[in-house]
C-alpha cells in the first residue's frame, strides 16, 4: 500500500462505502455531539418521519451557547436572556430523554462548551470521526480525530443513520518548523498561520499541523491550534497522537481501561502519517519567526505582531474593516483604549488559558472603567480553578468570574458588549458584531487579554512590566 | 425538497468579500427552534438601523434589487460557522441562488441539502458580474451553466451528486436510509477491527 496520511488512514478505516463520481462516500461516525442550538429541527425531522436514534450511545450532549453564565437565583431560577433560550435549552433535555441520550445537562459535572466535554471526558480519541453541528469541532483534531463542523440537516443524518454523505477532502501539512520563542503561545501561533494563509487558504481541505514546534505542545495548546482551522477555512485540522496525547487521555472517565487501553495504544500508534505521503498542499512555517499577535480586523485573517504598526488598507474591503474597528492603517494597536476583555471560548477557557490569566491578575487590579468576564469551559475546569485559587485572584482583582459555556464569545445567552465598545477576546472570531451589534473584538491570547484588562489598553507584553510598575 | 432545474431573475449584488454567517444571521436569532420566518433576520445587521428601519445603504435595500432572487457575492462567502440557519434565512428571504468565486464548504453544503444553489465561478467572470447588478441570468442546473442576456454563457460545476439531489429533489436521508443494511453489516464486520477501541458508549 502507498504510504498514507492520517487523514487518509482514518478516512479509509471509516468508509462504509466508497465514493464514486455518482456519489459521495458513506462515512460512519464514532462520536456525535450536539447542542441545543443546532439541534432541534434536527429531532424534529426524526419525530416527523419517525425515525429513531440509530446509536444513542455514540452521541454525546450539553448545554453551552445558549445557557446563562451568572448562577441561578436564591430560588434557583435560570436567568436565561429570553424565553426562547430557555425553550431551545428545555428542549433539548426532552428530546435526550426521549430519545435516550446522554446530556451533560445543568446537573452534571461535565456539563460545558461542547468542544471542551468532548476531550475532558476522554470521549473524544485518536482515530475517530467525531462530528457535531458545530464548525469548531475540529478541535478534536488535537487527539489524532478527524473531526468537523456539519449542518442541522447533517446533524439529523447522524442520528438517524450514524452515517454522513462525504466527499474526501483535500490535506494540507502545515509545518511548523524550530521552536516557538518564550512567552509565545499557541494563539500567537494559529492566528499568525491564518494570517500568512488566508481565511479562504484551508477551504475544502483538512489541515495536519506538524513539526517539532507542533509536538512540542501540550494537549491544552494543540486543542487551541486545531480549534481555529475554520478560521482559515478548512474542514478539519488534526495532530498525530503521540505520548502527550496518550499521556493526556489515560485514566479519563471514557478512555479504555486495562487491556483495551493496550490495544487502542497499539491501534493509535499506527495512526501517524506514514513517511512520504502525499498532501495536495503543503506549507512551512518558522515558529522562530512568530510573535505575540493579535487580530485588528474584522476577520481571523488580519492579525499582526502586536509590536507592529497595522497594515494600510490594501483595498475596500480591508478600508470597510478598518472603519468598523475605527482603526488606521499605520497605526500601532498598543496603547488603545480597552472597554471589556472576555478570557473564555472553546479556543482558550481551559485550566492553563485560566492560569496564564491569574499569572497577571494576581495582585493587580481590573482598570476602571473596564470590563472583565472570566468564564471556565466546563463546570470541572471551573472546580479545577477554583480549588486552586484562581476565581480568588479574578475576583480580588475584580474581574467577573462566571459559571461555564460559550457566553461572549458568541453573545447568544445575552453576555454581550455594547455598540462600539472594543473587547480584547480569547475567542475565534472577530467578524463585525459577533459579541454584539457594534461590538469591536481584537483576537488575543488570554496573556495579551488579562494585561490588557488591568492596563486598561491594549499592552504588548514586553513592555508590561514597566507599564503596570 | 422540490426538484430544481432553474433559477431565473435579475441579480443583486453584495460586493464584500468574507462574509461570514454572523453577517448572514447573527447568533442572537438562532435560539430560534423551528426554521420558518428566518427570512426576516437575514443580514439583519446590515439591514436594518438601530431604530429598525431599513438602512437605505444596504445594497440588498434598494429598489433595483428588491425581488431579485440570485445573490451575487464577494469571495469566500459564507464563511464562519455551520449554522444552517443562514441558506434557510437566506431562502426565506426570496433568495434561490447565490454565487461567488469561492463558498465556504459547510456552508456550500448545507445550502444544497437545502435546495439553495451554491455556486461557483471562475474569478473573471465573477468580476464581471460584480460590476454589474441586476444582470438577467438564467441558471441552468442540469446544464451547469449560467446564461447571460447577451447570450453568453458562464460554466460551472457542481458536484455530481448534488446536482443529481437538485434535479429530482432527492432526499439524501432517504438515500442513507436505504443504505442500512450496508451500514450494519459495516458495523459487523468492524467489531473484529483494532481500530474499533474506541469506546463511544
Ligand atoms: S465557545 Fe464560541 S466558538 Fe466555541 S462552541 Fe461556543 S460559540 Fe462556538
Amino acid at each position: 500500500m502507498s504510504p498514507r496520511t492520517i487523514i487518509d488512514k482514518i478516512w479509509d478505516a471509516h468508509q462504509v462505502r466508497a465514493e464514486s463520481s455518482e456519489t459521495p462516500a458513506i462515512l460512519f461516525v464514532d462520536l456525535h455531539l450536539i447542542h441545543e442550538v443546532t439541534t432541534p429541527q434536527a429531532f424534529s425531522e426524526l419525530r416527523a418521519r419517525r425515525l429513531r436514534v440509530r446509536r444513542p450511545e455514540r452521541v454525546l450532549a450539553t448545554l453551552d451557547h445558549s445557557t446563562p453564565t451568572l448562577p441561578a437565583t436564591a430560588d434557583g431560577q435560570r436567568r436565561y436572556v429570553s424565553a426562547e433560550a430557555r425553550q431551545q435549552v428545555d428542549q433539548l433535555e426532552a428530546n435526550c430523554a426521549e430519545f435516550g441520550i446522554e446530556l451533560h445537562g445543568w446537573n452534571s459535572e461535565h456539563r460545558g462548551i461542547v468542544h471542551v466535554i468532548g476531550p475532558e471526558l476522554g470521549a473524544t480519541q485518536p482515530g475517530m470521526t467525531i462530528v457535531c453541528g458545530d464548525s469548531h469541532t475540529a478541535t478534536h483534531g488535537a487527539f489524532g480525530a478527524l473531526a468537523f463542523g456539519i449542518g442541522t440537516t447533517e446533524v439529523g443524518h447522524v442520528l438517524a443513520t450514524q452515517c454522513l454523505l462525504q466527499r474526501k477532502p483535500k490535506s494540507m501539512a502545515i509545518h511548523v518548523d524550530g521552536a516557538l520563542r518564550p512567552g509565545v503561545s499557541a494563539k500567537d501561533l494559529i492566528l499568525h498561520i491564518i494570517g500568512r494563509i488566508g481565511v479562504g487558504g484551508g477551504t475544502g481541505h483538512v489541515i495536519e499541523y506538524r513539526g517539532e514546534a507542533i509536538e512540542a505542545l501540550s494537549m491544552d495548546e494543540r486543542m487551541t491550534v486545531c480549534n481555529m482551522s475554520i478560521e482559515a477555512g478548512a474542514r478539519a485540522g488534526l495532530i498525530a497522537p503521540d505520548q502527550v496525547t496518550f499521556d493526556w487521555l489515560h485514566g479519563r472517565p471514557r478512555a479504555p481501561r486495562g487491556a483495551d487501553w493496550q490495544r487502542a495504544l497499539d491501534a493509535w500508534h499506527s495512526l501517524a502519517s506514514d513517511a512520504g505521503a502525499h498532501y495536495d498542499r503543503e506549507v512551512h512555517v518558522d515558529a522562530s519567526a512568530v510573535g505575540t499577535t493579535i487580530s485588528y480586523g474584522t476577520h481571523p485573517g488580519m492579525v499582526t505582531p502586536i509590536a507592529a504598526a497595522i497594515p494600510t488598507a490594501r483595498d475596500a474591503q480591508e478600508a470597510k474593516a478598518l472603519a468598523y474597528m475605527q482603526f488606521d492603517g499605520g497605526q500601532t494597536l498598543s496603547g488603545q483604549k480597552v472597554d471589556a476583555v472576555f478570557v473564555g471560548s472553546c479556543t482558550n477557557s481551559r485550566l492553563s488559558d485560566l492560569r496564564e490569566a491569574a499569572a497577571v491578575m494576581r495582585g493587580r487590579k481590573v482598570a476602571t472603567g473596564v470590563r472583565a468576564l472570566i468564564v471556565p469551559g466546563s463546570v470541572q475546569i471551573k472546580r479545577e480553578a477554583e480549588a486552586e485559587g484562581l476565581d480568588a485572584i479574578f475576583r480580588a482583582a475584580g474581574a467577573e468570574w462566571r459559571e461555564a459555556g460559550c457566553s461572549m464569545c458568541i453573545g447568544m445567552n445575552g453576555d454581550i458588549a455594547r455598540p462600539g465598545q472594543l473587547v480584547v477576546s480569547t475567542s475565534n472570531r472577530n467578524f463585525e458584531g459577533r459579541q454584539g451589534p457594534g461590538v469591536r473584538t481584537v483576537l488575543a491570547s488570554p496573556r495579551v487579554a488579562a494585561m490588557a484588562a488591568v492596563a486598561g489598553v491594549i499592552t504588548d507584553p514586553d513592555t508590561f512590566q514597566e507599564r503596570a510598575a | 425538497m422540490k426538484p430544481l432545474n432553474q433559477v431565473q431573475s435579475r441579480t443583486a449584488v453584495l460586493p464584500f468579500e468574507n462574509i461570514d454567517t454572523d453577517r448572514i444571521i447573527p447568533a442572537r436569532f438562532l435560539t430560534t427552534t423551528g426554521r420558518a420566518g428566518l427570512g426576516r433576520h437575514a443580514f439583519n445587521d446590515w439591514r436594518y438601523l438601530a431604530d429598525g428601519t431599513d438602512n437605505p445603504d444596504f445594497p440588498l435595500n434598494k429598489d433595483a434589487a428588491r425581488g431579485c432572487r440570485i445573490l451575487v457575492a464577494g469571495r469566500n462567502f459564507g464563511c464562519g460557522s455551520s449554522r444552517e440557519h443562514a441558506p434557510w434565512a437566506l431562502l426565506d428571504y426570496g433568495i434561490e441562488a447565490v454565487i461567488s468565486s469561492e463558498i465556504a464548504d459547510i456552508f456550500r453544503s448545507n445550502a444544497l441539502k437545502n435546495g439553495l444553489l451554491a455556486i461557483v465561478i471562475d474569478a473573471d467572470a465573477h468580476r464581471d458580474l460584480l460590476a454589474n447588478p441586476g444582470s438577467e441570468l438564467v441558471i441552468d442546473i442540469a446544464e451547469g451553466s449560467i446564461s447571460k442576456a447577451d447570450g453568453s454563457k458562464i460554466e460551472f460545476s457542481l458536484d455530481r451528486f448534488a446536482r443529481h439531489c437538485l434535479l429530482n429533489g432527492v432526499d439524501q436521508l432517504g438515500f442513507l436510509l436505504d443504505a442500512e443494511a450496508e451500514i450494519s453489516a459495516w458495523e459487523s464486520r468492524r467489531a473484529a477491527d483494532p481500530w474499533a477501541m474506541e469506546r463511544a458508549a
